[in-house]
């Protein structure tokens, strides 16, 4: 413990997320109503300067840092880089909502706040310190969560905090037991420790463990606030909530995993049977959905167990780098699906998309291409996602679960068609523009808009960037590997 | 050039997307103009190809972390589709010349299609295979959805979606494992065929056979996947079911000739009697399913089932080496790579025609019309001209497809090639009868008949009659570029 690796530079993209919070907060305190976009610019800066960071730091020497609590490397990296990308796509997509809006700049704090956590539990190589960032990573959330301060958004709020309160404690356990057996928390020490544990203990510590990042990623078992998270906090929020945490929860479980002594303990099969029950469930949940945002909820849970499938056979060929490019495919696709959603907030039922095509066809398009995209249809990007994440898991020798999630990609392209096919209806005139009652959006809303209403600009903007970025993402994927590193350090 | 040939449609397409202002006589004719360059290109490819082997070849790192890159090529098996696509897309613009709502979307639609169709006939990388095999997939369900007619279009697209799209996902579990399996890793289909994965017995190679067979036959389509083909064919609009028929289904053929025989030899011969049995269920069913039909476009449609049904026989024959020789196994592959070519341009023709019934009545129902004959000579004579065609007729393609098909698969499964002969019997029955009941009798139009084939119908329709009958007289231009390729494949499997 003499040389600590003390080295604040190396954690400047963390530093500058955290610095923009601060300096949101403050700004927000002062500024009047009218001119709390500055704020809003403020952190949207924040963020760019904390993404710029981390591309001219990356691909830095792979090191840990204060005492191996936090690992610099290709995974570190690559978070760094897409969770500020997802985060201003969010702030972009919620333009047009938060404008205004008396609590714009809480907004802002708490997405800034998120990545952050975000980012720590990705990047950290000792418990302690992924139990800090799981609460860094929650805490913004339950507020975020019912920021539109409506009742829906009330219960939303108080799900995912129950939920959450819950499994950061069981995590807090695991990490206790974990602590006993392996006589350290940072990952180097317990690689060397945990091997000749008792089995049992072992395997109750690592279950305990498991449930925050499962949490956090919206996975079976810890998935019951996602539907609830996803319609009734505002759209923005819900993209923010579905999307951002999966990402560092992902990394934190896949790193976590490599530290267990596999000989001792079935984890891949217990990973695996999770991603199963995360990839069914979620897809046969969405099959009765008539709210788009619900649906895309469940569409999420699936995803979620896709990208598990990465974790099972962590540690084997291409298995890291394939999971980071789901990550990225995956948050540019899935927010462009919300950013949809968000730009047209009145249509709360799939049938008030019906004849999109017609009125809005970039729209439309947009919707298409991101919908199509979460399927996994090639050209895009999630398509190039699930293609490396399967051959991983084939490679890593778990056919059977590839076989398993192409059945379930089978399966869950019937509910989003069901979305897809009455927007793209243009066969027949719509219904009467639907006027949905709350649309998760605050009392302070001026007026609902229906489906027929002029589009949120700012929303629909990011809803096409998205989904040209899936189309380009997914044709420069090759790239994209190149750049991504597939080390790991403890 | 192979390239441009690929892409110049859709850039062409995206032209058009974004030029909202052009008038819908311009879109027509640079429709045309495109398709037109783009056949003259894939002639110029054909000239310029020395064989055997592979030509104009580009191979070019796209996705080196996975294995996929971005690899072209021409060879036997591939040109003759090129063409068949070229050219059939060039009859669907000029028949389209006669207009068509919301030209400038539906010419777009059209223009990128034909680019998934080139780029899947050219790719010799599973991934791209893979991806162009799924766009056609969504191009052809906006096709159906967008510019179906009928109530049931929506439906119709959508059974069509599904169907083929599951089968896609099969068939990329099944490059999946062929790239899983194979080392070092790649989804290159030449460097799988010269050293294919999976071979000396194991689970595995069965499984994945399993897997790329089914993906494949649902889009064939061959019995008892082909369920989805009869709604799709009768809602589309008709050069929808033109493209559909004549390229789309042969993207299923293409696939066994060109991945799942060269790549997994040993698993295709130790089960081609699946496939062979397979085959002619599919051409007995469907002669018979298309034998109760009324309705013409329905009948067309399940006759596409059984002509496919006969593809499949001679690949499966191919792969019975004990007891035949491999001049037999090499005429029966190239009787399929005919066929293909054949019926790609004899249903194209008849869809197309098809598509003028319903223009001129509002119906495909044969008992409704009858003694058209006499008010529409030109268009009965082309439909006379291609129900021959289509039932194996001499002097035309279908006839020295089917010739070489039987042959070359009656010494190695002679009980299977009789039944399938039988099939043969019924097609040529009921396009007969469909003749009958269209043309000759009394009259019975549901509407006064509308004026007789127009000059982009004619012009449309007869060219894809006359290919089928100068390769019916002259075959040795096509077999002399085919057979050499059909003789590597029967090599290639016999490993």
């Amino acid at each position: 413990m003499a040389d600590m690796h003390k080295d604040p530079l190396a954690l400047l993209p963390e530093i500058l997320l955290l610095l923009g919070a601060v300096a949101a907060l403050l700004a927000g305190s002062f500024l009047p109503r009218r001119r709390q976009w500055a704020a809003r610019a403020g952190a949207a800066a924040a963020l760019a300067a904390s993404l710029a960071a981390a591309v001219f730091s990356a691909p830095g020497e792979d090191r840990t840092v204060y005492a191996g609590t936090y690992a610099l490397d290709g995974a570190t990296d690559a978070v760094r880089v897409i969770v500020p990308a997802a985060a201003l796509t969010v702030l972009a997509l919620a333009s047009g909502r938060v404008r205004g809006d008396r609590r714009e700049t809480e907004f802002c704090v708490l997405v800034l706040l998120g990545s952050l956590g975000t980012v720590l539990l990705a990047g950290a190589s000792d418990l302690l310190l992924l139990a800090v960032a799981y609460l860094l990573a929650s805490i913004p959330l339950y507020a975020l969560a019912g920021w539109g301060r409506d009742a829906r958004g009330a219960e939303a709020a108080l799900k995912l905090y129950l939920l959450g309160v819950l499994l950061g404690i069981t995590m807090l356990l695991g990490t206790a037991v974990l602590y006993g057996l392996g006589g350290a928390t940072d990952y180097a020490a317990l690689a060397d420790g945990l091997p000749g544990a008792p089995v049992a203990a072992l395997a109750v510590g690592t279950v305990a463990l498991l449930a925050g990042p499962l949490f956090k990623a919206g996975a079976v078992p810890a998935h019951f606030w996602v539907p609830d998270a996803a319609s009734g906090a505002t759209v923005p929020a819900a993209a923010f909530l579905t999307t951002v945490p999966k990402i560092g929860a992902l990394v934190a479980l896949y790193r976590v995993l490599t530290v267990l002594p596999e000989q001792a303990l079935e984890w891949r099969m217990l990973l695996a049977v999770l991603a199963v029950a995360t990839m069914t469930l979620g897809n046969l949940a969405a099959f009765a959905q008539t709210d788009p945002l619900r649906l895309l909820g469940y569409s999420t849970i699936s995803q979620a167990g896709y990208l598990l499938m990465a974790v099972a056979v962590a540690g084997r060929a291409e298995a890291l780098r394939s999971l980071l490019l789901y990550l990225a495919a995956y948050a540019v696709t899935n927010l462009g699906a919300f950013a949809v959603a968000a730009a047209l907030p009145g249509s709360r039922t799939l049938e008030a998309y019906r004849g999109l095509g017609r009125r809005r066809p970039l729209l439309a398009a947009a919707l298409t291409v991101c919908l199509l995209g979460l399927v996994g249809t090639p050209p895009t990007a999630v398509f190039m996602g699930k293609l490396t994440v399967f051959s991983a898991t084939w490679d890593g020798g778990m056919a059977w679960l590839t076989a398993v999630a192409a059945a379930n990609t089978v399966a869950s392209l019937f509910y989003y068609l069901r979305w897809i096919a009455p927007a793209l209806s243009i066969s027949r005139p719509g219904p009467p523009p639907q006027d949905a009652g709350a649309s998760g959006g605050g009392g302070e809303r001026k007026g609902e808009r229906a489906a027929t209403a002029e589009p949120e600009r700012w929303a629909a903007g990011t809803a096409v960037a998205a989904a040209s970025a899936t189309l380009v993402l997914g044709a420069g994927a090759g790239w994209v590997l190149g750049f991504l590193s597939d080390t790991l350090v403890r | 050039m192979l390239s441009l040939t690929v892409f110049l449609p859709l850039a062409a397409a995206l032209v058009l997307l974004a030029w909202r202002g052009l008038p819908d006589a311009a879109v027509r004719w640079l429709w045309v103009a495109v398709s037109g360059a783009d056949l003259a290109l894939v002639a110029a490819l054909w000239a310029t190809y020395d064989g055997p082997g592979i030509g104009h070849e580009t191979d070019r790192p796209w996705i080196p972390g996975a294995g996929a890159g971005y690899h072209i090529g021409v060879d036997g098996l591939s040109l003759p589709l090129l063409a068949l696509t070229a050219t059939v897309f060039l009859a669907c613009a000029v028949y389209s010349l006669r207009g068509q709502r919301d030209i400038r979307r539906f010419a777009a639609l059209f223009l990128a299609l034909q680019t998934t169709c080139l780029g899947l006939f050219a790719a010799l990388d599973l991934i791209l295979f893979f991806l162009f095999f799924d766009l056609s997939i969504v191009g052809m369900y906006l096709v159906i959805a967008g510019w179906g007619h009928g109530e049931q279009a929506a439906r119709s697209a959508l059974k069509f979606f599904l169907y083929t799209f599951v089968g896609s996902l099969a068939l990329l579990l099944g490059f999946i494992g062929l790239y899983a399996a194979s080392d070092p890793h790649t989804f290159d289909i030449t460097e799988l065929t010269a050293d294919p994965p999976l071979q000396g017995g194991g689970a595995a190679g069965p499984l994945v056979l399993l897997a790329i067979a089914v993906g494949l036959a649902v889009k064939t389509p061959t019995f008892p996947f082909h369920t989805w083909l009869p709604p799709a064919h009768t809602d589309a609009p008709a050069a929808g079911s033109a493209v559909l028929a004549a390229i789309l289904l042969k993207m299923g053929t293409y696939g066994f000739v060109r991945i799942a025989m060269p790549i997994l030899p040993e698993d295709w011969r130790a089960h081609a009697m699946v496939f062979v049995a397979v085959g002619v269920v599919s051409a007995l069913y469907g002669a018979l399913v298309a034998l109760a039909q009324s309705s013409f476009k329905r009948m067309v449609a399940y006759t596409s089932v059984n002509h496919m049904g006969y593809v499949l026989l001679a690949l499966g024959a191919a792969g019975f080496i004990a007891g035949t020789d491999e001049q037999a196994r090499s005429t029966a592959v190239t009787g399929a790579v005919v066929q293909m070519v054949s019926h790609g341009l004899i249903t194209g023709a008849l869809f197309l025609l098809a598509g003028v019934l319903m223009d001129r009545g509002g119906t495909y129902e044969m008992d409704a019309w009858g003694g058209l004959a006499g008010p529409m000579p030109r268009f009965a004579a082309l439909t006379a001209v291609a129900a021959f065609a289509g039932l194996g007729l001499p002097g035309f393609s279908g006839f020295i497809a089917e010739f070489q098909i039987f042959a070359g698969s009656l010494g190695a499964v002679p009980v299977a090639t009789a039944l399938a002969l039988l099939g043969i019997l019924v097609t040529a029955g009921l396009f007969l009868w469909a003749l009958h009941r269209l043309f000759l009798g009394a009259r019975r139009g549901p509407k006064p008949v509308g004026a007789d084939l127009r000059p982009a119908e004619l012009l449309s329709v007869a060219p894809l009659l006359a290919l089928s009958l100068l390769i019916g007289v002259l075959p040795r231009w096509l077999l002399d570029t085919v057979e050499p390729a059909a003789r590597a494949v029967v090599g290639l499997v016999s490993r």
